[in-house]
């Protein structure tokens, strides 16, 4: 299969604190895979990373064949690369259809529009509803963004990052503050997602069930390096992980 | 239902606007009703920046001084005629002017945005109280006239009107927009515009010289209406003028700016008739405003009907 996106010996630090360290490996177009690790391991940083919002110090970052050096967060969004945040990152005073509805006219290059009211645009809008059907948000498309759940407010910062058709989906602990039972809701929910939109998804998780659940491949992050990757029945034997994780539970749940 | 009742009530104000000089008032009243809807249009153009794009500018009288200026300075060296010419040549070197400044100040977010807007606008109004020999200094220019069909305070009051329902409605148009949206969005969360693949600055540039040009236009409304311009008008305290009209009024509603403009205009009016401390009263409303509705005057009432679900 082809690479979508290829880590190359990435380093970044700050302050003198190396929190990703000499980081590879290679991501297949199309994969369902996870990034795993205690907290402070470098997870978010490394989406930060690929997303261009923070620089690395060493190595090479490639996504679709070209290095992503120098581009910036907005043009490596707009060639393909969408994602969710830990805390939700949602516009809090629009409606959920809004919030949609801006990513929907941001990838239709129409945002510079000034003359023609949002509701207009019936593409956008028609697009806005599709997504929030998909992620069951669609009676809850007139309420204001503060005015959801928390849980709900998690599936509408994906949502958001969805209707920008990305080629490649970055989701950060997208089950972070959900209750266990939402949390398995969501796990099926991206994995519905991966399908249906044909994404190419990483995602960070702590829930080791749910991950070994849907992943098919598994990187494990720890102290900014990476521990092993592999499927998720050789993450399971990995003598390495189970030491330093897996045994223990404690790790897991501090969040 | 609601988006009727809002527009019903939008027709009966213009309605009411336009018929107002109809109404057995007096000249001074008409002279009155144009100062607010100029001052409107100005804390609108305001808060296109603040409110809505979250950029609190404390220099937007340089723009409003700029449109007066021009106006006060065509009209006085080349005669009426020059007028509304003088208007549209106003907004127009705004747009240079307002890119060109804008990509400095836009460059500094938050408190630093609002000082350095502060800082242009006194170096502006600095320019024009010192430059005696061009434009008069502190004595300002004095008898800026409109062409004769525009002689009269009602025919005035007209012209200004027409002007500011056109400028009402293209800011409208603009805030409903996606380009207004995007401005909102950034307002709320600008690190997710940015992976929205949208360049932050651009939108506030944009909105920074869109919000100029109409700060010019009212500046050369006000001129006419005067009949005189003062160096003044580039001054801080009309900076700040406008602030405190548009957190009156409620920045969050799009009409809040604008009944803001009408509410301190009044007080100033009336209460100024009867003290010359008006500024203490309008001091206190501000105060009791900021601590008992922080939503300002319309935002208050937008609160309650949807309490009330009306």
């Amino acid at each position: 299969m082809e690479k979508i996106l290829e880590l190359k010996g990435v380093s970044k630090s700050f302050d003198g604190f190396l929190v990703i360290d000499d980081v590879s490996f290679s991501v297949a177009e199309g994969e369902l895979s996870a990034i795993i690790g205690p907290n402070g391991a470098g997870k978010s940083t490394l989406f930060n990373l690929i997303t261009g919002y923070y620089e690395f110090d060493k190595g090479e970052i490639v996504y679709a064949g070209e290095s992503i050096e120098g581009k910036g967060t907005e043009r490596i969004v707009q060639e393909g690369v969408g994602r969710s945040f830990q805390v939700s990152s949602i516009f809090q005073e629009e409606t959920v259809l809004d919030n949609i509805r801006i990513a929907c006219l941001a990838r239709k290059n129409q945002t510079r529009n000034f003359a023609r009211p949002v509701e207009k645009f019936g593409n956008a809008t028609e697009e806005s509803y599709r997504i929030l059907e998909s992620l069951g948000l669609k009676d809850q498309a007139g309420r204001y963004a503060y005015e959801l759940a928390h849980g709900d407010q998690k599936l509408l910062d994906i949502g958001i990052a969805l209707a920008l058709e990305p080629r490649l989906l970055l989701l950060d602990e997208p089950t972070a503050g959900m209750s266990p039972e939402e949390r398995i809701q969501t796990t099926h929910l991206i994995q519905k997602l991966w399908e249906e939109y044909n994404l190419t998804l990483i995602f960070i998780e702590h829930d080791m069930d749910l991950v070994f659940e849907i992943a098919q491949w598994i990187r494990v992050l720890h102290q900014g390096t990476l521990l092993a990757e592999g499927k998720p029945e050789e993450i399971r034997k990995n003598a390495d992980v189970i030491g330093a994780y897996l045994g223990e539970d404690d790790v897991w749940e501090t969040y | 239902m609601k988006r009727l009742n809002n527009r019903v009530f939008l027709s009966i104000i213009i309605i009411v606007l336009f018929l107002l000089p109809f109404l057995k008032v007096s000249e001074y009243v008409v002279i009155l009703m144009n100062e607010i809807i100029v001052w409107g249009l100005f804390a609108l153009a305001f808060n296109l920046l603040f409110g809505v794009t979250g950029m609190l500018s404390f220099g937007q009288a340089l723009f409003y001084g700029f449109g007066a200026y021009v106006t006060g300075l065509l009209v006085a060296h080349f005669g009426a005629s020059w007028f509304i010419p003088s208007i549209l040549i106003g907004m127009v070197a705004v747009i240079v002017i307002g890119f060109l400044l804008g990509l400095i100040t836009i460059r500094l977010s938050g408190v630093y945005f609002t000082m350095l807007t502060l800082a242009f606008a006194q170096l502006g109004w600095e320019i024009v109280f010192k430059w005696y020999s061009f434009t008069g200094g502190d004595d300002g220019i004095q008898g800026i006239y409109p062409p004769d069909f525009l002689g009269t305070p009602k025919a005035y009051y007209y012209f200004s009107l027409v002007l500011v329902l056109v400028s009402v409605w293209i800011i409208k148009k603009f805030v409903e927009s996606p380009y207004g949206l995007t401005l909102k969005c950034l307002r709320q969360n600008a690190i997710r515009v940015s992976f929205l693949g949208r360049k932050v600055r651009n939108y506030q540039l944009g909105v920074y010289v869109v919000s100029g040009i109409f700060s010019s236009l009212a500046g050369s409304l006000m001129a006419g209406i005067n009949g005189s311009i003062h160096p003044g008008m580039l001054n801080w305290t009309t900076s700040g003028e406008v602030i405190l009209m548009s957190v009156l009024g409620g920045i969050g509603q799009f009409f809040g700016p604008f009944l803001g403009a009408g509410v301190i205009v009044l007080i100033e009016d009336i209460i100024g008739a009867y003290t010359e401390y008006w500024s203490f009263i309008i001091g206190i409303i501000m105060l009791l405003i900021v601590l008992l509705f922080p939503k300002g005057v319309l935002g208050e009432f937008s609160k309650l009907r949807r309490r009330l679900k009306i």
